[in-house]
């Protein structure tokens, strides 16, 4: 290696240390924060305690909030997941010219801004009389969830060969069968990948559910960016500690399962 | 056959999905921008806005801000996702994990962190103050440099992601033989590597460049009112001002920016000929 080669290497790896810590930064000052004692954020506080997971376990406002986000989270995630491979099969099956500007319709919503897209839901909502949080919410988190799952089961589709399930039949499998022995199985990575971010995303939504809640009904994000504007306090630093927690047991079984490596080709 | 192009009955399983995106999410679209540029008000409304000149300030934070942000994400997550093409073991796992776990943590607890660490007592100006870089401490929360660190922060793994996704294709036999063939490493690099990354390096720089432009839950944290862009005036006038005339027309505006980023994004893509 020329010393030139050797710097670069080394920069380049510096830079990617730097970004490693600075992408676990937030998550770590949140589980500090969380188990200190004092209601001010200083780091390193003074002493520890748990006296912030006491304070939340007895809140009225979050729990409510996070079973809201969770219903709203795994009904969305399970219609789009059906909804989304029924489309993904049809589209890569009956080929037809217009299927790239349809995929990238049906995955914009990814790309263009959650505000605009709330405003433009809520007027049309109103219009059509469509008053009910829990049905609109629904509708608009399908919308959320979908194109996860269009844009993972796509791509891993466009990479299976369909002439396994004509072979499945050959070798005496019904249809339904040949499809539940051969195609599930390979498309059950994209199932869980495209499933895990779908529903992450629409616990995390906050401008599209913003137009949508009510005084009864919040989902988790409103509900914490209130609590954030009303009263900071580090029950909110405990609250996203546990979620941090739930997240790591997602990643170690989406790891076992999967592999890491497959998740990132999100 | 009567009809020379029959359609595959099996596109008919894609029609439940398509259907619906398009009722609940493009039509509503379309009303939105066919009410605020033809409805009551209509053009007026854009003409008003921009003969505004605070409107011209807040489009101008918006690009900015959206331009930093991407600038700093491109400059820490492109080394990032060379050394997570190349690397194996332990570091690929440490960047697998730093990258998707934060991903899986909502953004209103991010934005939440970079207050605490952004402010004067925090850890940056501590870190900073103790390095002697700064002579006293200093607050970074409400300025605009926190709003674009803590931003990047949120936003990075989606310019490391796609420039993975190609990095990870390039055949590292190519650099060997540009080596053999007497290439330096630098030329090596804005020869073969660099170039075979640019579809990647698009796609990251216009997802990051339009989510960073439509960002709403972290300037309200971390920067606050005085600041507005596109996106934070758009949810004030709905949310706080009832302003809806004017929340149509900067969501239009915004709305516009967007979609010129992802098609301008797409044809570039297209045309540098790589992975979508």
């Amino acid at each position: 290696m020329t010393p030139i080669e050797k710097i670069a290497g080394w920069v380049t790896a510096l830079l990617a240390t730097v970004t490693v810590a600075f992408l676990m930064t937030p998550l770590l000052v949140t589980v500090a924060v969380s188990f200190g004692s004092t209601a001010v954020f200083t780091l390193p506080a003074p002493s520890w305690s748990l006296r912030w997971y006491e304070a939340l376990a007895r809140s009225r406002d979050l729990w409510p909030a996070v079973f809201t986000s969770l219903q709203i989270a795994a009904l969305s995630t399970a219609i789009a997941l059906v909804l989304g491979t029924l489309c993904a099969i049809g589209l890569l099956r009956g080929n037809f010219r217009g299927r790239e500007a349809v995929v990238t319709f049906l995955v914009s919503p990814l790309m263009l801004p959650g505000l605009v897209i709330g405003i433009a839901m809520l007027e049309s909502f109103r219009a059509a009389g469509l008053r009910d949080v829990w049905a609109s919410l629904i509708l608009a988190h399908i919308v959320i969830t979908l194109p996860y799952v269009v844009r993972t089961v796509f791509a891993s589709l466009s990479l299976f060969d369909f002439t396994l399930i004509d072979a499945a039949r050959t070798l005496g499998l019904t249809y339904p069968k040949a499809i539940l022995k051969v195609l599930v199985p390979s498309l059950a990575p994209a199932f869980l990948t495209s499933g895990m971010f779908a529903f992450l995303a629409s616990m995390d939504n906050y401008p599209i559910s913003i137009f949508f809640t009510d005084a009864w009904t919040k989902t988790l994000p409103i509900q914490m960016l209130q609590y954030v504007e009303e009263s900071p306090d580090p029950t909110i630093a405990a609250i996203s500690t546990l979620l941090i927690l739930l997240s790591i047991a997602v990643l170690a079984i989406g790891d076992r399962l999967v592999g890491l490596r497959r998740m990132a080709d999100l | 056959m009567s009809t020379t192009r029959r359609l595959d009955p099996v596109l008919l399983l894609a029609l439940p999905a398509t259907l619906y995106i398009a009722i609940v999410y493009g039509l509503p679209l379309l009303f939105l921008m066919g009410r605020s540029l033809f409805g009551t008000g209509g053009l007026d409304s854009f003409v008003g806005f921009f003969a505004d000149p605070f409107s011209w300030t807040v489009l101008a934070n918006t690009l900015r801000s959206a331009a930093l942000v991407t600038l700093v994400c491109l400059v820490i997550g492109y080394p990032t996702a060379l050394v997570l093409a190349r690397a194996g073991g332990f570091a690929q796992a440490a960047i697998l994990v730093a990258i998707i776990l934060p991903l899986s943590v909502g953004v209103v607890v991010k934005a939440f962190a970079w207050q605490i660490v952004l402010r004067r007592d925090g850890i940056v100006s501590q870190a900073m103050t103790g390095l002697g870089l700064w002579s006293e401490p200093q607050r970074l929360l409400f300025t605009e440099a926190g709003l674009v660190i803590g931003a990047a922060n949120i936003f990075v793994p989606f310019m490391i992601l796609p420039i993975y996704a190609v990095l990870k294709l390039v055949d590292p036999r190519l650099g060997e033989a540009a080596a053999t063939l007497g290439a330096s490493p630098i030329y090596r690099f804005l020869k073969v590597a660099l170039p075979l990354s640019l579809p990647g390096i698009v796609t990251g720089v216009a997802f990051v460049f339009s989510m960073a432009a439509s960002m709403y839950v972290i300037p309200s944290l971390v920067i606050g009112d005085r600041f507005q862009t596109l996106a934070t005036l758009t949810g004030r006038s709905f949310l706080f001002m009832r302003n809806e005339q004017l929340g149509s027309t900067t969501a239009v505006v915004l709305l516009a920016l967007t979609v010129a980023v992802v098609i301008a994004s797409a044809s570039l893509s297209r045309r540098l000929g790589g992975a979508q």
